[in-house]
Parts: C-alpha cells; sequence; structure tokens
C-alpha cells in the first residue's frame, strides 16, 4: 500500500492515520432541502406550466405537469403562495433534483 | 440404415447443433475478446468432463417470422462436469444464437439444470452473455426468467451458487446473478444493469458509456453488486475454480479438508501491529500469519475496503475471515462494509464454514450521509448474521473495540464461542480521549491547566478501561493472548468446537433487516 495516501480521519475525536477510498472521496455533502423550491422528484420532461412569475398561487393548485415514466405527474404548490421564479419550459427535459420553480409563502 | 449410418446421422446433428450461432457469429464473438459459451464452460470443469444435455432443444416461437429460424439449442449450453473431481452442474448462454436472448426454451433449459444442482445437491454456475428478454416470445420470456430467479432463491443456502458475467447482462436478468452467492466480473467485457446507456440517454439527455453505467470496475468498487474482478477470462475462470476449493458442495457437509500447512509469512506477528491504535496496519498480513500457508482468498476487494472478507484454511479446514481494516478509513463499520460483511457471514453459517473475526475497529463512520443512508437498518445486519450463525464463531480482539461495533463484531454476547483479545486491546464504550472528556468534564473544567488535566485524564482512562482486563474480569473475553499464540489458540478452538450444537428457535424464517 502507498503510504503517501495515508490521511489523517477523525472518527468522533480521535485521529487515526488511514486511507480514504474512493467513494467516500466522493461523496456529495448533504444540504437541507429548500422549502421554497420545487424539484423534480423524478427525471422527466415537463408537459406544460400552470402558473406564470409573480401569480399567487393557492396550496394544491397545480405548477406544472412533469412527465416521467410514461405518466403525466401533477406538482402541486404545497402552501399559499407566490411564485417567485420559472426556471424551465415547455418540452424541457429535466434531471432529478432540478429546480424547476421557486415560491415564497404569502 | 445401417447402425453406422444411425451414428453417422447423429454426429451429424451435434455438429451442427454445436456450430452455435454460425461462423461469422463466432468470429465475432472471439473480436471481442470473448471466448464461446463451449470454451468457458471447459476451462471451468476437469478436462473431459463436461456432458452436454438438451443440445437439440429448440425454440418455439411462432410470431414475427420466428418460426422460420433455427436457434440451436436455443442458444444455452447446460451439462454437467467436474471441478478438481466435485460434482458440478453449469450453464452458458450463447451470445452467437440470437444474441443469447433468453426464450422459453432456453429458460427452461437452464431451470433443468438448476432443479438437477438442486436435487443431486451440487454447486450450480451460471454464465451469462445475453441481450436479455427474447422480445419476439414476449410473457413467455419473463416468465422464463421468473422460474430462474424463484428456483435461485430455492436453493439459496442449499447448493452454492455462482454467476460468471461474460457480456452484457441488463433489465430483469441482473436479478439472477443478483440472487445467487457469488458474482464474477471480468474487465470491459462484464455490462450489467438495469438501465442502460440508451435508456439513460432518452430519460435524461445524460451520456455515458456502458463501462461507466455498469461496467466490471463499478460493480466491485461502486455497487457491490459483483464480488470477483479480472482481467481476462482465464484469470476468472481460475478464481472460480479456487473459490469452489474452499466451499462445500451443499449444506449438509463440510468444505472438502486438505493437507494442514503451517503460515509462511515473512514478518512475524509482533511486528505487522503498531502498539499506537491510531497507527494504521495492513490487516491481511495478519490474516496471512494465521493462516495455513499463509493463504487467503479474498472476496470484494475493492468494495467496502474498510473490512475484509475472504476463506482461508486453518489445520487444513476453510474458515471465513471477517476482519477490520484499519487501512481503510480506520477500518469504521458503515453502509457498504456491513452489507458486505453480513452477507459473507450467512454465507459462511449456511455452507459449515466456521468464522474467525479480527477485530479492530473504532466504531461506525459518524456522518450525516452515513445516517441518511440507513447506517442503522445497514450496521443492523452485521448483527443480525452474527447473532442468527450457528457454525463456530472464534473472535479475536487485536486492538480497538469500541461501542456498538465491539458488540456488533462477533463479541461473546452475540454469542461467539470464544473470544480472545491481545494486550493491546482496547474494549470500551468508545475511545480514551471521548470518554475522558465527557466522564471528567468537571475536573478538566475547573482545572488550571485544562489541556493537562485532559491528558493526564485521558492516560488516567486508558489505563483503567481501555484494556483487555476489564472484559476479561467478566469473563466477556475467554482470554488475553500474546499475538505469538494466535493461531495455536484458534487451532484448537476450532478443533474443540467442531460438533457444537447451537440451538434456534423454530420459525418459518427471521426478518433480517434487508
Amino acid at each position: 500500500m502507498d503510504n503517501e495516501e495515508i490521511v489523517t480521519f477523525r472518527v468522533f475525536i480521535a485521529e487515526y492515520k488511514t486511507k480514504l477510498t474512493e467513494k467516500f472521496k466522493s461523496r456529495k455533502k448533504w444540504t437541507p432541502p429548500n422549502k421554497n423550491h420545487i424539484l423534480a422528484v423524478i427525471p422527466g420532461t415537463i408537459l406544460d406550466i400552470k402558473v406564470k412569475e409573480n401569480q399567487r398561487v393557492k396550496e394544491g393548485e397545480t405548477l406544472l405537469i412533469l412527465e416521467a415514466m410514461k405518466m403525466a405527474n401533477r406538482i402541486a404548490m404545497p402552501f399559499d403562495g407566490v411564485v417567485t421564479s420559472i426556471n424551465v419550459e415547455k418540452g424541457e427535459m429535466v434531471s432529478k433534483n432540478h429546480v424547476m420553480i421557486e415560491i415564497q409563502p404569502l | 440404415m445401417s447402425l453406422k449410418q444411425f451414428i453417422q446421422d447423429l454426429r451429424e446433428r451435434k455438429e451442427i447443433a454445436k456450430s452455435g450461432g454460425g461462423e461469422k457469429a463466432m468470429q465475432k464473438q472471439k473480436a471481442m475478446g470473448k471466448l464461446n459459451a463451449r470454451q468457458r464452460i471447459t476451462s471451468i470443469l476437469d478436462k473431459d468432463s463436461f456432458q452436454e444435455y438438451d443440445m437439440f432443444v429448440e425454440h418455439v416461437a411462432r410470431d414475427f417470422d420466428m418460426e422460420k429460424k433455427v436457434l440451436h439449442g436455443d442458444g444455452v449450453i447446460i451439462g454437467t462436469g467436474t471441478v478438481y473431481g466435485a460434482p458440478i452442474c453449469i450453464y452458458a448462454q450463447d451470445f452467437t444464437v440470437a444474441g443469447g436472448s433468453l426464450g422459453l426454451m432456453h429458460s427452461r433449459k437452464i431451470c433443468k439444470i438448476m432443479d438437477h444442482a438442486l436435487k443431486m445437491r451440487v454447486p450450480l454456475i451460471g454464465i451469462n452473455d445475453s441481450g436479455g428478454a427474447r422480445i419476439q416470445e414476449g410473457v413467455n420470456s419473463l416468465a422464463g426468467y421468473g422460474e430462474i430467479f424463484f428456483r435461485n432463491t430455492m436453493a439459496s443456502g442449499v447448493i452454492p451458487q455462482i454467476s460468471v458475467i461474460l457480456g452484457p447482462c441488463a433489465g430483469g436478468a441482473v436479478y439472477s446473478p443478483a440472487l445467487t452467492d457469488f458474482v464474477f466480473v471480468v474487465d470491459n467485457i462484464s455490462k450489467m444493469f438495469i438501465t442502460g446507456p440508451s435508456v439513460i440517454k432518452t430519460v435524461l439527455g445524460e451520456d455515458y458509456t456502458m463501462e461507466e453505467v455498469g461496467g466490471a470496475k463499478v460493480h466491485c468498487e461502486i455497487s457491490g453488486n459483483a464480488h470477483f474482478f479480472a482481467k481476462s477470462e482465464k484469470e476468472c475462470f481460475e478464481q472460480i475454480k479456487k473459490l469452489v476449493s474452499y466451499i462445500p458442495r451443499n449444506n449438509q457437509i463440510w468444505a472438502k479438508r486438505i493437507e494442514a500447512k503451517n503460515p509462511q509469512f515473512d514478518k512475524k506477528i509482533e511486528s505487522i501491529v503498531p502498539g499506537d491504535p491510531k497507527l494504521p496496519y495492513d490487516m491481511r498480513d495478519l490474516i496471512k500469519s494465521v493462516s495455513d500457508e499463509s493463504e487467503f482468498f479474498e472476496i470484494m476487494e475493492d468494495f467496502a475496503a474498510n473490512i475484509i472478507i475472504g476463506f482461508g484454511r486453518m489445520n487444513g479446514e476453510s474458515v471465513g475471515f471477517v476482519a477490520n481494516q484499519p487501512m481503510v478509513l480506520a477500518g469504521v463499520l458503515d453502509c457498504d462494509s456491513s452489507d458486505k460483511a453480513a452477507r459473507f457471514i450467512r454465507f459462511c453459517d449456511s455452507f459449515n464454514i466456521p468464522l474467525i473475526t479480527l477485530e479492530d475497529m473504532p466504531g461506525y463512520l459518524p456522518g450525516i450521509d452515513q445516517e441518511h443512508m440507513g447506517v442503522i437498518r445497514h450496521g443492523a445486519k452485521v448483527l443480525y448474521a452474527y447473532c442468527e450463525a450457528t457454525v463456530p464463531k472464534i473472535t479475536v480482539i487485536i486492538r480497538k473495540a469500541y461501542g456498538g461495533g465491539y458488540i456488533a463484531m462477533n463479541s461473546r454476547h452475540v454469542r461467539a464461542d470464544f473470544v480472545f483479545a491481545w494486550p493491546t486491546a482496547e474494549i470500551a464504550v468508545m475511545g480514551p480521549e471521548g470518554a475522558a472528556n465527557i466522564v471528567f468534564k468537571k475536573e478538566i473544567a475547573d482545572a488550571v491547566d485544562p489541556e493537562a488535566m485532559r491528558q493526564s485524564k485521558i492516560q488516567e482512562y486508558k489505563e483503567k478501561f481501555a484494556n483487555p482486563y476489564v472484559a476479561a474480569s467478566r469473563g466477556y473475553v475467554d482470554e488475553v493472548i500474546e499475538p505469538a499464540d494466535t493461531r495455536s489458540r484458534l487451532l484448537h478452538a476450532l478443533e474443540v468446537s467442531r460438533d457444537k450444537v447451537a440451538y434456534r428457535p423454530e420459525k418459518k424464517h427471521g426478518i433480517p433487516p434487508f
């Protein structure tokens, strides 16, 4: 084993000399979800957008239709609020966790 | 017709069947760097031991002009043979025949040899090289996969099942290998995925190569779907034969005992492990210093390398080693290493292979990513597997055995038969630094020189608790041993455990935290 790769690695408060794995090094940092972001929970295509920027939308009203796995998913407003930004266009393909729409509570 | 003519006719028929997808397809297979299905089988089996069945099976598809097509053997070869003289059942998909696609008769052939393997209690080797379901056969093809999965599950824990991926293995087809005990892959040849690059491109617009999505390296290093990585088919076949030599034919017998030989490791066992528990060493050296001939056949070498699993022999008998690797991630337990160890423990338990656990780990890997990935349920698998196992179970605590990890790594409490500890062992709820900070919080805070007090309290804790003698005083550790006695202690423990009987309550099956 290559000594150069040995690093200091903290487990609780003790520090150990050890190597890291590629998988460990490339792990993604977790950030708490932003409730004002409407994310694509599944990769798919934007079939239709039902709202406009600055529009007031009531909880449960449709924001857009996301087609994924041959299913048209109705994406609803999670709370009463206003649409602050629309980041997708009709027909656009979005990957998972793409921020499709940004909103603000009233 | 004279008898001679009948025989001549049979020979001609066999020659035609053996031509598979024809000369051109065979050449194409070769050009891809792949052996053909029959060559693969004969490379694994003992010379001249292969006996083929169902050579004249033909497909039954009648739609899409399929009735006009002849598919020799319906794209799969089945048979029996021996490996090192021991019987084995084997099948190999023939990519030269309709891309090795799985139709009804193709699946029936596989099921026939699987049924035989289970009935005769001999191991099954499946060589996968197939484009997937034969679309022209529709639901019959899906039924075929389902029948195979059912048999894989029924045979699980009864006979060893080995999958060899020597070509594409995509979509539903991947679940047969996934249900088997060991998956072998070869660099640049094996491709396994549920959705391939073309589907990912269509759905997500993202471009990946087949190697990136499901190549041999991916499954050996990232996904953990494969257990053995080889650079060539030849190397892969040698690995398979080696594995077969370590395991019994079925769950009713023990693995074959061979002549016992002493370790031949050049390093002294005392020189391998640093006294400072924070310094690393290669745990494999320790395994090699106790195993017969210093042989260690490692499984899943490149996946979750913070734990080591594999086979060795002690006094000529197969044993399974489970050992923390301080050289990688300090040897912590995490989601991947727990999965890796738990499955191996269950394999050994199913097939009467005693378990030797070498412990040196600082606990579970802290971090929000681990918590969110479910380190609780994954970690629980190790506990479950050790608790459930009734084969002889022996633990040697080398250095660190902290917290929940101490319990999980085959402690007395989960029914280890023998627990030994080196004098360097630190068996405690946590490392001395953390413990001193909590236990002596007030003393440290009130001290004129808190740092000096902290160091003195860490030392005090170390002397009082971070050693093997507290655990030994309660009988949790059977004996504190000198490192040089490790092998002789293990040999004796295995010797006296050979006829171990351990009862577990009767049940349909447990509910492990899958």
